[in-house]
């Protein structure tokens, strides 16, 4: 695809952005019903489940990403690699902000080292790691390599970091949820929350892919004109 | 296979034997960092048998990690690392010599680090020493198995010692976990069947990043 071609996806998608945004929030605090022992509190978890799933969506293409590069080479691997460890860390860190909100009244702690808390927070820790392997390799070839190699440990390491404390006490309401599901009339709220952050996964990816391909674009200039010179 | 192995592993060997450099370093620092705990959980006084299974953990792995960042760094110099890839040989065979050196030398710095915790701590083991090594060992191998390929790249990077601890403590989290686990059964636990478990999940992670690094070490050394 051409650039005016991107740029009208990227028009595109803002669009259904800005509209199913405020079909979500309408949905999120107006549609949905009140939860009958939190009351409103239960609705920020229209917006903390969506950022976990989207945010593991994220994590899950940096692996692809980091795999795809150590096989082709291509830097157009580790720049989708990067847009999407970096997406995938903004909304996890959604997902631990609107957590501890919504714990410290419910709960009564800020937080708790169940397994789902603890294993989001060593996922987070461990693409914020990704980034700083990125952080501090000079050699964009290098870095690309390294970041691939680790981004493929910390996939891989995500599971066994869950299950290695699945057997500690959880009081998380996703157990719950496993064994007898949302109410019905939630669901139309949680499905709109959902498709609209799935919809701002890609777009800020692409948006943020947009930008590093500038960067590689103009690092690629600057070292031709230096050669020039 | 075997035999390359071992030449890699024996070369790191008398290297440590004869200089004593990351030796010496991981046994005193493992051994201040009891001592500093020691002071951290003076309220813990009288349970102090419930806490050593953590506190032994952590000294162990900050003394195996400044070990590790010893284990290419030393290569940096004079180009060493050069003359070892130019042997003829795999370049995982180099990631097996250096994980298994790795884990001797933690091994030996655990032994001494768990004897002065023993004093420290005012703690009596006999019959639970066997099942003690058999958690140390597999441990420390799962440790030093994604250890040592993430010593290769930070190694590599502009902050090098100060990198590897930031990306290698969330990494190895599972074996922290399950070795205090597995740690706490054997001083405090009634029953060493729970032992399985946390044993069972450490050999997982062995095995699959001890495969991974294996594979993917060639990609991390510089040429």
């Amino acid at each position: 695809m051409d650039l005016t071609k991107q740029k009208k996806l990227d028009a595109f998608l803002l669009g259904i952005l800005l509209i199913g945004m405020i079909l979500a929030l309408y949905m999120a605090f107006l549609g949905a019903p009140r939860e009958r022992t939190m009351g409103d509190l239960q609705r920020i978890f229209y917006f903390h489940v969506p950022s976990g799933i989207v945010g593991l969506l994220a994590f899950a293409a940096n692996f692809v990403a980091s795999v795809m590069y150590l096989i082709k080479k291509d830097r157009k691997w580790d720049s989708l690699a990067l847009s999407a460890a970096e997406v995938g860390v903004m909304f996890f860190m959604i997902v631990l902000v609107t957590g501890p909100i919504w714990a410290k009244p419910v709960w009564f702690v800020w937080w708790t080292w169940s397994p789902r808390l603890t294993s989001s927070l060593v996922l987070w820790l461990l693409y914020l790691a990704y980034m700083l392997v990125r952080a501090y390799v000079p050699d964009p070839e290098r870095r690309a390599v390294m970041s691939a190699v680790f981004g493929i440990i910390a996939f891989l390491d995500a599971p066994i970091v869950f299950f290695s404390i699945r057997w500690w006490r959880d009081m998380h309401p996703s157990a719950m949820i496993e064994k007898g599901g949302i109410d019905p009339a939630m669901v139309p709220a949680f499905l709109t929350c959902s498709l609209v952050f799935l919809v701002l996964l890609v777009y800020v990816i692409r948006r943020r892919l947009f930008l590093e391909s500038a960067r590689v674009e103009l690092e690629r200039l600057e070292r031709a004109a230096n050669l020039v010179r | 296979m075997l035999g390359k192995v071992w030449a890699v592993l024996r070369k790191d060997l008398l290297i440590e034997l004869r200089t004593k450099d990351s030796l010496n370093a991981m046994l005193f620092f493992g051994i201040v960092v009891l001592v500093v705990f020691n002071f951290a959980l003076e309220s813990l006084r009288d349970s102090i048998r419930t806490a050593v299974p953590g506190v032994l953990w952590v000294s162990f792995v900050f003394s195996g990690t400044l070990g590790l960042n010893r284990m290419f760094a030393s290569e940096k110099e004079n180009s060493c690392l050069q003359g070892l890839l130019m042997a003829p040989m795999d370049r995982g065979i180099v990631y097996l010599g250096k994980t298994l050196a790795a884990a001797i030398f933690m091994f030996i710095a655990e032994i001494a680090i768990f004897v002065c915790s023993l004093i420290f701590f005012n703690l009596t083991v006999w019959s639970e020493i066997p099942w003690l090594i058999l958690v140390f060992s597999v441990g420390t191998l799962g440790f030093t198995a994604v250890g040592t390929l993430l010593s290769a790249i930070s190694v590599n990077t502009r902050m090098r010692e100060v990198l590897l601890p930031l990306i290698l403590f969330p990494v190895v989290l599972p074996i922290l976990v399950n070795a205090v686990e597995a740690t706490n059964i054997i001083l405090n636990g009634p029953d060493y069947r729970a032992l399985k478990l946390p044993l069972a999940i450490m050999t997982t992670f062995t095995v699959i990043f001890g495969t991974v690094s294996y594979l993917m070490f060639d990609f991390v050394l510089e040429d």
